[in-house]
C-alpha cells in the first residue's frame, strides 16, 4: 500500500517538476504557448482515458464536451453578463449533465456502435454551434472575454503556461487516485468483463455513465482554458477532427495511463509543430509516425517504453 | 410529387456512395476485424487518379482501370505494411493505425496531384432526364447501376465461389478458418484489395456528379461508417441499405425540414435506430462468451 | 516506477526542444511573415495566396530587394484550423521575429490572430474576405480583399438595376458563406431586396438539388444569390442547370473568382453573373483601365509559373505584399511600427483588386468601383456593361 501511495505521489512532483522546470529551457513565450496547448490537451486526453482507458468505453465525439465548455466562458460573458470564472464552472456543470443526460440511453450500446453513437452527438453539438450564430458569432467563431481570478487578469503566453499547468497538476492528481478508489476499481472491472463484473454485483450501468460525466469535465475545463488563453472560439473545437485527435492522443499514450495521456499530448502537439520545416510533407509524415508508433509500440507509448524498461532491469 | 422524387433519386444516389463506401468497410470488417477508416480515401483515389491519368493522355475507360488498379494496390500495401505488423494489436490501436494511414494517403495525394478540386465528364452526357417531373442527371443512373452491379457481384462472389466462401468462413470465426487450411492472411489482403477496388469504383462512378479533390475522403468514411453502424456493423446488406438509407434522410431532412439541419436530422435518426436495435438493423444479435 | 515519469519529462523536453531558433537574422535581410491555410478546407483560396507570395519574394529578392535588404518569406500552413493559425502567428513575432505579416486567409484565422499581432504591435495584412476584420477598426490590421458586405451591395446593386427585388438565396454554412449571407439580408433593405426563401448547405455536401427545388417551387423567386466560396458553388450551379432553373437570374460571389469555377461548373455557368476583381478580365478591360497593366503582368507571372488559372485571391496576396514592400520603401525602415504608418499612408496604390486608397480611418481602401460586374459568357469572363 505504502509503495502504491508513493508511486502516485511520485508521479505527481515529477510532473510538477517538469512543469516547473521547462520554462528555463524555452528561449521565447511561443514555447509557453506550445506547452500550454499541451497542458490543455493533456487535461482533456486524462479526461477522455478514465472512459476509454479505464472504463473501456469508446466516445468519438468528445470534443463536444470540450467545445461546450469553451463556449460557455465565451457566451456567458458576452451575453449573459456572468463573470468569466462562474461561466467556467457553469460550463463544466452543462457538461455534465449533457453527459448525464445523454449517457445514460447511449452507454448501453457497445463498442462500435457505441463509437458512432458518440460521433453523431460530437456532430450535433458542432452543427448547433455552428448554426446558432446569434449566440455563437457561427462558423467563424466569436471573441472570449479575458478571465480575472481574484482582480488578476489572466492573460499572455507566461501567465497561461502556470495555469494550465496547475490544472494539469489537479486534474493529473485526481486521475491518479481515482485509479485506487474503489470507483476505479470498478472502471477497471467493467472494462476487463462487463457481465462478470455484473456478476459481483458492480452496478455497470452507473459506473460507466459516471466515467463518462468525468470524462465530460474534464473536457469542459480543458476547453474553457483554451478559450480563455486564446481570447477567442470557434466551432472547430467541438469537430470531428478534434474528438479523433483527442482519441488519438490516449490510445498514442497509452490506453489506461495517466502519464501517457500527457507524453501522447507532447507528442501529438509538438509534432505537427516541429514538421513544419517539412513544409509539403508535413501530413505525409505525420501520419507516417502515428503509423509507425502504433505498430512498434501497440499499447502506447508509455506502456511499450516502460515495459521496455522493466525488461532491460531484470 | 414531382418534389418527392426528385428529393428521393439525389437522396439515392448519394445513399449509392456511402452504400459502396460501407460495403468496403463491411469487407475489411468482416476478415480481419478492423474499421478501416482510410477507406474513403480509396473513393478519392479512384476519382482524383482517374482524373490526373485522363489528363495526361490516358482514355478515360483505360484510365478508370488504372485507378482501380492503384486504388487495390494501396489496399494491399495499406495490410501488408500497416495492419499485418500490428496484428493481434487491440482493436483501438488498429483504428488509430488506419487514421494514421488516411492522414498519410491525404498528405500523399496533395503532393502528387495538387489541392484543386476536378470533375469527370459525365458517362453519357449531362442532359437531365425527366422522370415523372424529377430531373435526373443520366450519371445517377450510372451511380445506381454501378452500385448494383457491385453489390451483385459481391454477393456471387461470396456465396458462389470457393474464395468467396473462405472469406464468409473467416469472417465468422477465423481461427476455425485456418483450421480448416484457409491462408487467412490472404484472405485478408484478398478483402483490403477488394474494399479498396469497390471504394475506387465508388469514386470512378460519383466524381462527375460530386467532383473531386484530396480531400473527399474524411467526410465519406464517418459517413460510410455511421452507414454501415445503422444497417449492422459486419452485415453487407445491412451496409448497403444502411447507405442508402443515409442518403435518403440527408436529402429528405434537406427537403422537408432544414437543410441547415440536415445532417443533425441524419444523426438523430441513426441513434434512435441504435437505441431500438443496438445491433444495428440487419446485425446480427451478437451473443457474448462470459 | 520513476522511469516512467523521468522517461516522460525526457520525452516533452525533448519533443520540445525540437523547435528550437535557428540561428540570429542573417545581416541584409528582413523576415516577412505569412500564416495561410494552403491545406484544408479553404486550400482553394490559401493555395494561390501562398503561390503568389513565394513568386514575387523570389522576384523582388531577385532585382535587389527592399530598400537593400533581402526579404526572407516565412510561410506557415494553419490547415484551416484557427487555434493552429493563432500558435503560429506567436511563433512569428517570437521565434521569427517578423517585422509584418501578410497573411490570414480565412477570417477564422485572422479573427485568432489579430491580438497577437495588436498587442506585438506588428501591422498585419489580412487576406481574410468579411468586414469585421477592419470593422472595428484596429491600428495595425489592414486588409486587401473587398469585404462581404461589398459583394452583397455590388450584387443588389446590379439586381435592381434590372429590377428584380425578390430573391432566394443559397449559401455555404462556411465562414465565408456564412458571413457574406448574414451581411446580405443586412443590407437588402438598403437596396428594396426582399429575401423569399434562405436556404443552407454544408461546404462539403455533394447534391444541392433539395435545396434547389425548394427555392425553385417557391412561387415570386426572381434571382437566386449563393454566397459561398470552392467547389459548393460549382455543385450548386450545375444542380441549378439540371433543375431547367437557368431562366432564373443566378448571382454568384466573389468566393469563386477563378477559371477553375467555369471548367467545373460547366455549361451550367453560362449566364452567371459575379462581383469580381477586374484581375479576372485584365485582357477586356480597355487600355485607358488603370488596373490593365498591373492584372495582365500578374495573370501572366502567375499562370506562366504555376500552369493554374490566376484567381482573386491570390490577387489580394499580390496586394498585401506590394502594398507592404511599398509602404517598407517610402519608412525606408525595419521597424513595424514606422511600416504600418506609412501602409495607412498608401495612396493611389494600382493592385488587382482596383485602386487602394487607405486612411486612419478605412484600412482596406477600396470602394464599390473596385469590384466589377461579371458575367459568365462562352466560357470566359465578361465585364456587364453599365445599363445592361
Amino acid at each position: 500500500m505504502r509503495a502504491l501511495l508513493n508511486q502516485r505521489f511520485i508521479t505527481l512532483i515529477v510532473l510538477a517538476a517538469v512543469i516547473a522546470a521547462l520554462p528555463l529551457i524555452f528561449p521565447s513565450s511561443y514555447y509557453f504557448r506550445v506547452a500550454s496547448l499541451v497542458w490543455v490537451s493533456a487535461l482533456a486526453a486524462i479526461g477522455l482515458n478514465v472512459l476509454m482507458g479505464q472504463a473501456g468505453q469508446v466516445s468519438l465525439g468528445h470534443a463536444a464536451f470540450f467545445g461546450i465548455g469553451a463556449y460557455a466562458v465565451a457566451i456567458g460573458p458576452t451575453h449573459l453578463g456572468i463573470p468569466p470564472w462562474a461561466a467556467l464552472l457553469v460550463g463544466a456543470v452543462l457538461s455534465g449533465i449533457l453527459a448525464y443526460l445523454v449517457g445514460r440511453p447511449i452507454l448501453r450500446l457497445k463498442g462500435h456502435y457505441l463509437a458512432i453513437a458518440t460521433l453523431g452527438l460530437g456532430v450535433l453539438v458542432a452543427l448547433i454551434i455552428t448554426t446558432e450564430s446569434r449566440w455563437t458569432g457561427g462558423p467563424d467563431g466569436m471573441p472570449v472575454e479575458r478571465l480575472t481570478l481574484f482582480g488578476w487578469r489572466v492573460s499572455g503566453s507566461y501567465a497561461w503556461y502556470w495555469v494550465t499547468g496547475g490544472l494539469l497538476l489537479v486534474g493529473t492528481w485526481i486521475a491518479l487516485n481515482l485509479d485506487e478508489t474503489p470507483t476505479g476499481r470498478a472502471f477497471r472491472a467493467l472494462h476487463d468483463s462487463e457481465v462478470a463484473a455484473q456478476v459481483v454485483g458492480v452496478d455497470v450501468a452507473r459506473f460507466k455513465l459516471q466515467a463518462f460525466v468525468i470524462a465530460a469535465v474534464y473536457a469542459s475545463f480543458a476547453g474553457s482554458a483554451l478559450a480563455f488563453m486564446n481570447g477567442f472560439i470557434n466551432p472547430d473545437q467541438a469537430g470531428f477532427l478534434h474528438s479523433v485527435e483527442l482519441v488519438t492522443i490516449v490510445v498514442l499514450g497509452g490506453l489506461g495511463s495517466v502519464v501517457g495521456s500527457i507524453v501522447g499530448a507532447a507528442v501529438l502537439i509538438t509534432l505537427p509543430q516541429a514538421l513544419t520545416i517539412f513544409q509539403e510533407y508535413e501530413h505525409l509524415l505525420l501520419g507516417l509516425i502515428i503509423i509507425v508508433a502504433m505498430i512498434f509500440m501497440r499499447n502506447g507509448i508509455v506502456p511499450s517504453v516502460s515495459s521496455l524498461l522493466i525488461r532491460r532491469t531484470r | 410529387m414531382a418534389e418527392f422524387l426528385q428529393f428521393l433519386i439525389s437522396g439515392l444516389t448519394v445513399g449509392a456512395v456511402y452504400a459502396l463506401v460501407a460495403l468496403g468497410f463491411t469487407l475489411v470488417y468482416n476478415a480481419s476485424g478492423v474499421v478501416n477508416f482510410a477507406q474513403g480515401e480509396f473513393v478519392m483515389l479512384g476519382g482524383m487518379v482517374t482524373v490526373f491519368a485522363s489528363a495526361a493522355g490516358v482514355p478515360l475507360p483505360l484510365a478508370a482501370l488504372i485507378a482501380i488498379c492503384a486504388a487495390v494496390v494501396i489496399g494491399l500495401l495499406l495490410h501488408r505494411f500497416a495492419i499485418e505488423p500490428a496484428r493481434g494489436a487491440s482493436a483501438v490501436t488498429l483504428i488509430i493505425i488506419t487514421i494514421g494511414a488516411s492522414i498519410l494517403l491525404r498528405g500523399l495525394a496533395a503532393i502528387v496531384f495538387d489541392k484543386q478540386f476536378h470533375k469527370l465528364p459525365a458517362f453519357t452526357g449531362d442532359t437531365p432526364v425527366d422522370v415523372l417531373g424529377a430531373a435526373v442527371q443520366p450519371q445517377s443512373f450510372w451511380v445506381l447501376g454501378g452500385t448494383a452491379v457491385v453489390v451483385l457481384a459481391l454477393y456471387v462472389f461470396l456465396e458462389h465461389t470457393i474464395t468467396g466462401k473462405a472469406v464468409l468462413a473467416t469472417a465468422a470465426n477465423r481461427l476455425a478458418a485456418r483450421l480448416v487450411g484457409i491462408n487467412t492472411s490472404t484472405i485478408m489482403a484478398l478483402a483490403f484489395g477488394g474494399s479498396a477496388a469497390i471504394g475506387a469504383i465508388a469514386g470512378i462512378l460519383v466524381t462527375p456528379i460530386t467532383l473531386t479533390s484530396y480531400d473527399v475522403g474524411t467526410l465519406l468514411a464517418l459517413k460510410g461508417f455511421a452507414a454501415a453502424m445503422l444497417g449492422g456493423m459486419g452485415n453487407p446488406v445491412g451496409a448497403v441499405v444502411g447507405g442508402l438509407l443515409l442518403g435518403l434522410l440527408e436529402a429528405f431532412g434537406a427537403g422537408y425540414i432544414s437543410s441547415t439541419y440536415k445532417d443533425a436530422f441524419a444523426f438523430v435518426v441513426i441513434l434512435i435506430v441504435l437505441f431500438a436495435a443496438p445491433q444495428g438493423l440487419f446485425g446480427r444479435r451478437v451473443v457474448e462468451r462470459v | 516506477m520513476k522511469s516512467k515519469t523521468a522517461l516522460k519529462s525526457l520525452l516533452v523536453a525533448g519533443v520540445m526542444a525540437f523547435g528550437v531558433s535557428q540561428g540570429a537574422l542573417a545581416q541584409g535581410t528582413v523576415k516577412i511573415g505569412s500564416v495561410l491555410s494552403v491545406t484544408g478546407p479553404s486550400s482553394f483560396l490559401g493555395e494561390p495566396e501562398d503561390k503568389t507570395l513565394r513568386l514575387y519574394v523570389d522576384k523582388i529578392n531577385a532585382a535587389g530587394g527592399v530598400a537593400g535588404k533581402k526579404i526572407e518569406l516565412v510561410i506557415y500552413d494553419d490547415g484551416g484550423d484557427a487555434n493552429k493559425a493563432r500558435t503560429f502567428a506567436t511563433r512569428l513575432i517570437e521565434d521569427d521575429e517578423v517585422i509584418a505579416m501578410v497573411g490570414g486567409t480565412t477570417t477564422g484565422s485572422t479573427m485568432a490572430m489579430i491580438p497577437v499581432f495588436e498587442e506585438a504591435k506588428v501591422p498585419f495584412i489580412s487576406l481574410a474576405g468579411a468586414i469585421e476584420v477592419i470593422d472595428p477598426l484596429r491600428k495595425f490590421v489592414f486588409k486587401t480583399p473587398h469585404t462581404d458586405k461589398m459583394a452583397c451591395e455590388k450584387i443588389f446593386e446590379d439586381l435592381k438595376k434590372r429590377n428584380l427585388t425578390k430573391i432566394g438565396m443559397i449559401s455555404g454554412t462556411d465562414g465565408f458563406g456564412a458571413s457574406m449571407r448574414a451581411q446580405c439580408v443586412k443590407v437588402a433593405p438598403n437596396y428594396g431586396m426582399e429575401i423569399l426563401i434562405d436556404e443552407n448547405y454544408g461546404p462539403r455536401d455533394s447534391d444541392m438539388t433539395a435545396q434547389l427545388t425548394k427555392i425553385k417551387n417557391t412561387a415570386g423567386v426572381q434571382a437566386v444569390v449563393n454566397p459561398g466560396f470552392g467547389q459548393g458553388p460549382a455543385i450548386v450551379t450545375r444542380n441549378y442547370a439540371q433543375l431547367g432553373m437557368t431562366g432564373i437570374p443566378f448571382y454568384q460571389s466573389h468566393g469563386v473568382a477563378s477559371k477553375s469555377f467555369i471548367d467545373l461548373a460547366g455549361a451550367a455557368a453560362e449566364g452567371v453573373r459575379l462581383p469580381a476583381a477586374a484581375l479576372l478580365v485584365g485582357d477586356k478591360l480597355p487600355e485607358s483601365d488603370p488596373q490593365k497593366k498591373v492584372v495582365t503582368e500578374y495573370k501572366q507571372a502567375y499562370e506562366g509559373a504555376t500552369k493554374q488559372p490566376v484567381s482573386t485571391f491570390g490577387g489580394h496576396a499580390y496586394d498585401g505584399l506590394f502594398i507592404l514592400v511599398e509602404a517598407m520603401k517610402r519608412a525606408n525602415s525595419t521597424d513595424p511600427q514606422k511600416i504600418r504608418d506609412e501602409i495607412e499612408k498608401t495612396k493611389g496604390f494600382v493592385g488587382t483588386g482596383g485602386i487602394v486608397n487607405m486612411s486612419a480611418t478605412d484600412h482596406l481602401g477600396l470602394d464599390l468601383s473596385a469590384f466589377r460586374m461579371l458575367e459568365i459568357k462562352g466560357g470566359d469572363w465578361n465585364l456587364v456593361a453599365a445599363g445592361s
